[in-house]
């Protein structure tokens, strides 16, 4: 072996490079936490945690500064598994080491998993209101809804994202083509008439001459929504069907006739329909007496699937949330006495922590014991 | 005598520390104390007035002892009568604490003005070192009055700035009016404004009312009435309102048949009810009673009538009023008190031994450690059974916790090394753990109700406590290593032999606290993934946990990689220190995420200096072998 590639086993293998790592990812650690006080959880978790390098803006770029969660806790996951096939060596006395480890393994890996597959939504229901589908956190879409038919919808999402990269979207249910044609991340929505001085805009259909859309900066902080908003033209084989102004601000949607069928025109929060549907029975509020601290919140709520199959009353509060389909219902919060808003989170790989912080859990307790024995006989002979 | 010695100063400490069960000469006569033990709900639970007195002294003031004008010292009961029944008195009590300068500007004081002038070269030089007080911080109510509109606007302004945010002025301000607030809610709970005889009022009221109340019904019907009678029962409905709308703390219990500890209502509410029921409610005729004897200075009348209202009262809340007498005997006998005095104590006794008296003096330590962690664990335990909690419910119980766990580990460490180290570091750490607790009792009842999300007895039984440990173990061990730097660089008392044990202490701490403090975190995932459907979701305090675990797991890699020998292993654990704090503390001052329930500012200063002392320690454990006075010596150990 040359000696070069003896010098990187070498650093590799060692536990220098081991605490260093360490290190690393207590400073990564420290310094996101600190700048969740801006960024809100899930920014931090996108820059720090779920990124091979952490940027920081100088003018105009974007230069790496830090060593991401991916690459420290990938260079950990090579120290380690370098490390232990280095020096493999069976044996009673490493046993303990040995379990930590393997398990340290699988919570890297599942962390890693979960980070990338993990999905959350929510859920806001009035008392005995029934909805089918649970709304994202922070994705949106844009439904074109075919109302023709007043017993059927049919609907036509089309992601957030293509309209931010300004694709044309041609879809067999529509007769016309979606055309964006301006698109902002976060946008103020008022009337024209508020704003005097508003730029023109090329809206020309539905609410959008009588709109003014005014950029903002995008928030990434918990409890600020960003409210996108974009431009569509709608353009049929012959001709355009005007131009509108779409936004979630904008609550109800537009409505318009084309070719002899009705339709719908509406941004919003992106849907995860599921086949079964969640009915708000009761929610129910409890404060301590004389004082303004909550005591509990709980919803009761009817699971019922459309072939009467499934059928069942439920109770979801504090600390005992709903688990259904692969998908957790839990108490997340309310608006007023009769509404409950429950946070829906899809992640397949829940049972990977429990497996790894078992078996680390269960290394350490053998290690720790093995010291103690060793001790306490040392101490006796002594 | 030399054997005896370490007995007679724990018993002689255990006398000291049972002192404050019994009654002494001079005290309170007895009525007023058992006024004291009288159950009311506030804040959401059962709790005496002397548990209401003495934690809105607190938070006013910063203590408890009250002293009149004339000079004479009142206990909490004494003072909480004084507010419900003689108010024109208690406004000239000085117990609203006031020592921000912009805030004294604006009551119309300067920092001038409230120097203590004092007449002697002595109390002079006294009072520039800090020994005794140079101003006045506390204001009577009377003072503060003139100014009560000004505070207000200024509050009002300062209450929309995010809490992080506020100036030192608006968060001074915003307390102020929150403190006024609260002791006028309790100057208005049992007696209107203005009244001067209450209990006649009541007695009058109660002869009126049948007349009074068909007068009302006729004039609402239209018929011909008596005027003056229907006007004066208006009046006294209005009053009432006003009542009921201006006071939080519900000393009314529910009628006679109803034994539902959440059905208290207020003085003002439960007069409401006279109109409708047709007699004044009974408690409140108690009351009214106790604030005419009180009032009139009849002490034996005061005690009748307290123990009258207490019967009616035994048999129907059998349960809650047994705890709250636990609760009043509990607060008098400051258990915790004690225990921080004991354990100043102990730690001069293991200091003394390593200089001479070597075995008396180690023995004096361990005894007294000993005694100060059974008071300790008495004191918790009264406090679990009253709360029907686990041990860690809030920031307060976790500082007790914390301190109580390390005491622990310290006394086993003592028996098996006998050294004097274990008793000293107990001995500072729970003195510091007491006084961490002492303060963070300032901000309210410290058996405050649980808020909605933490409300798990089971998750708050086992992550809760076993993360505390974790941090308890984690700051044990960097007391340790704080020992060793001491005495290694300050005396020459670190031999070998002591410094080898000191470290192995360390190191086996360290593997104690990695293994807590990582079964602690997984139980919090476990938990937050039962509740919420994620095991991980990089909250503040989750990552502040994390941390301890990642910087124990890197001193034992250190130490294994042969990184570090004994002085890298302490400079280490010392700043275990640090990161603990931090996540005890540091993640709440953020005022984000989840567990953002402690929420201190005057905390953050207090981290801060912390964090600079640790740091200083760890660069004094840096100078060079030959400085240090252990070390200096040709044939000191190879470190």
């Amino acid at each position: 072996m040359n000696a070069a590639l003896k010098q990187l086993r070498s650093v590799l293998v060692s536990l220098r490079l081991t605490v260093l790592l360490l290190a690393m990812s207590i400073v990564l650690i420290f310094w996101a936490t600190l700048d969740q006080v801006h960024l809100g959880v899930w920014g931090v978790q996108q820059k720090f945690f779920h990124s091979f390098v952490v940027t920081a803006r100088v003018g105009e770029l974007e230069v790496p500064v830090y060593p991401g969660g991916y690459l420290i806790g990938g260079l950990l996951l090579a120290n380690l598994l370098s490390a232990h096939i280095y020096r493999f060596k069976l044996g009673w006395k490493k046993l303990g080491i040995w379990i930590v480890h393997a398990g340290l393994i699988l919570l890297l890996i599942g962390e890693l998993v979960s980070g990338l597959v993990q999905q959350d939504y929510h859920m806001s229901l009035d008392e005995g209101e029934t909805k089918n589908y649970s709304e994202s956190n922070r994705r949106n879409e844009l439904a074109v809804v075919d109302v023709t038919d007043p017993a059927f919808d049919d609907v036509v999402a089309i992601p957030e994202s293509l309209l931010a990269r300004g694709a044309v979207v041609q879809s067999p249910k529509l007769p016309f083509r979606v055309v964006p044609r301006g698109y902002f991340p976060n946008a103020l929505i008022q009337m024209r008439s508020d704003v005097p001085n508003a730029p023109p805009s090329p809206a020309n259909a539905g609410m959008g001459a009588m709109l003014a859309v005014t950029p903002q900066e995008v928030s990434y902080t918990e409890d600020a929504h960003n409210t996108p908003a974009a431009y569509v033209e709608l353009v049929g084989p012959d001709a355009s069907l005007g131009t509108y102004v779409v936004s979630t601000r904008l609550g109800n949607p537009q409505r318009f006739d084309y070719g002899g069928r009705s339709f719908k025109l509406v941004m919003r929060p992106e849907r995860h329909y599921q086949p079964f549907a969640i009915t708000l029975e009761k929610f129910s509020h409890d404060i301590y007496p004389g004082t303004d601290i909550p005591k509990n919140f709980s919803s009761k709520i009817k699971l019922a699937s459309p072939d009467g199959s499934l059928n069942r009353e439920v109770l979801i509060y504090m600390n005992n949330p709903l688990r259904y389909a692969g998908l957790t219902y839990y108490q997340e919060s309310f608006n007023g006495e009769h509404n409950s808003v429950l946070e829906v989170v899809r992640n397949p790989s829940w049972l990977v922590p429990y497996i790894s912080c078992g078996a680390i859990a269960l290394g350490l307790v053998i290690q720790f014991l093995m010291h103690l024995a060793a001790f306490a006989r040392k101490r006796r002979t002594a | 005598m030399n054997r005896r010695l370490p007995y007679l100063i724990a018993l002689g400490a255990l006398v000291c520390a049972l002192s404050g069960l019994f009654p002494m000469a001079g005290g309170p006569p007895e009525g007023v104390t058992a006024f004291g033990r009288l159950p009311v709900l506030s804040e959401g639970r059962m709790k005496p007035l002397d548990s209401v007195a003495r934690n809105t002294l607190l938070v006013i003031q910063g203590r408890q002892r009250v002293v009149t004008p004339e000079g004479r010292e009142l206990s909490p009961d004494e003072w909480l009568l004084d507010v419900f029944f003689r108010p024109d008195l208690a406004d000239t009590y000085k117990v609203f604490v006031v020592d921000n300068t912009d805030l004294l500007s604006l009551i119309g004081k300067s920092e001038d003005s409230q120097k203590i002038r004092y007449d002697k070269t002595s109390q002079q030089i006294a009072a520039m070192i800090g020994f005794i007080p140079s101003n006045q911080r506390r204001m009577s109510f009377k003072e503060i009055e003139p100014y009560l509109a000004q505070i207000e606007a200024q509050d009002k302004l300062a209450e929309p700035v995010e809490a992080a945010e506020r100036t030192r002025f608006q968060s001074a301000v915003i307390q102020l009016a929150g403190n006024l607030s609260r002791y006028l809610r309790l100057r208005r709970a049992m007696v209107p404004e203005g009244s001067d005889n209450f209990l006649g009022e009541l007695l009058h009221l109660q002869e009126n009312l049948a007349d009074g109340i068909n007068a009302v019904r006729d004039k609402e019907a239209g018929k011909p009435h008596d005027e003056a009678k229907a006007a004066a029962m208006l009046d006294e409905g209005q009053k009432f309102v006003g009542m009921s709308e201006s006071t939080d703390l519900l000393a009314i219990p529910p009628d006679d048949e109803d034994t539902d500890a959440n059905d208290w209502h207020n003085t003002g509410h439960a007069l409401l009810e006279t109109f409708g029921k047709g007699f004044v409610d009974p408690s409140v005729l108690s009351y009214a009673g106790i604030g005419y004897a009180w009032r009139t200075g009849q002490p034996d009348k005061l005690a009748h009538i307290v123990e009258m209202y207490q019967k009616s009262l035994d048999q129907r809340f059998a349960k809650q009023v047994q705890k709250v007498r636990v609760e009043t005997i509990f607060n008098r006998a400051e258990p915790f008190y004690a225990c921080m005095l004991i354990y100043l104590t102990a730690f001069g006794f293991a200091a003394l031994s390593w200089l001479k008296w070597v075995e008396p003096a180690r023995r004096t330590a361990w005894g007294l450690v000993a005694l100060a962690w059974v008071l300790a664990t008495l004191g918790i335990a009264t406090r679990m059974w009253l709360e029907g909690r686990p041990p860690v419910t809030n920031l307060y119980s976790s500082a007790l916790f914390i301190g109580w766990g390390s005491v622990g580990l310290c006394l086993i460490l003592e028996w098996t090394y006998k050294n004097a180290i274990g008793s000293a570091a107990a001995g500072m750490i729970g003195f510091a753990t007491l006084l961490i607790a002492h303060h963070l009792a300032l901000a309210g009842d410290t058996l405050e109700m649980m808020r909605a999300v933490l409300d798990s007895n089971f998750w708050l039984a086992t992550h809760v406590v076993v993360v505390t440990t974790g941090y308890a173990s984690t700051f044990l061990a960097g007391m340790l290593a704080i020992i060793y730097i001491l005495r290694g660089v300050f005396t020459k008392t670190l031999d070998k032999a002591t410094a080898d044990a000191l470290a192995r202490m360390v190191y086996g701490i360290v593997c104690f606290a990695t293994l807590f403090s990582f079964v602690g975190t997984v139980l919090g995932g476990i938990w937050a993934d039962q509740s919420w459907g994620r095991f991980w979701g990089w909250d503040p305090k989750e990552n502040g946990a994390l941390i301890i675990v990642v910087w124990n797991a890197l001193i034992l890699h250190a130490r294994w990689g042969g990184l570090v020998k004994q002085r890298g292993l302490v400079c280490l654990a010392v700043f275990g220190n640090i990161v603990t704090s931090w996540s005890w503390f540091g993640t709440n001052m953020l005022g984000i995420g989840l567990h953002s329930y402690g929420f201190t500012q005057a905390a953050f200063w207090w981290l801060s200096g912390f964090i600079v002392t640790q740091l200083a320690l760890i660069a004094l454990a840096n100078l060079p072998l030959e400085k240090w006075r252990s070390f200096r010596a040709p044939a000191g150990p190879a470190v």
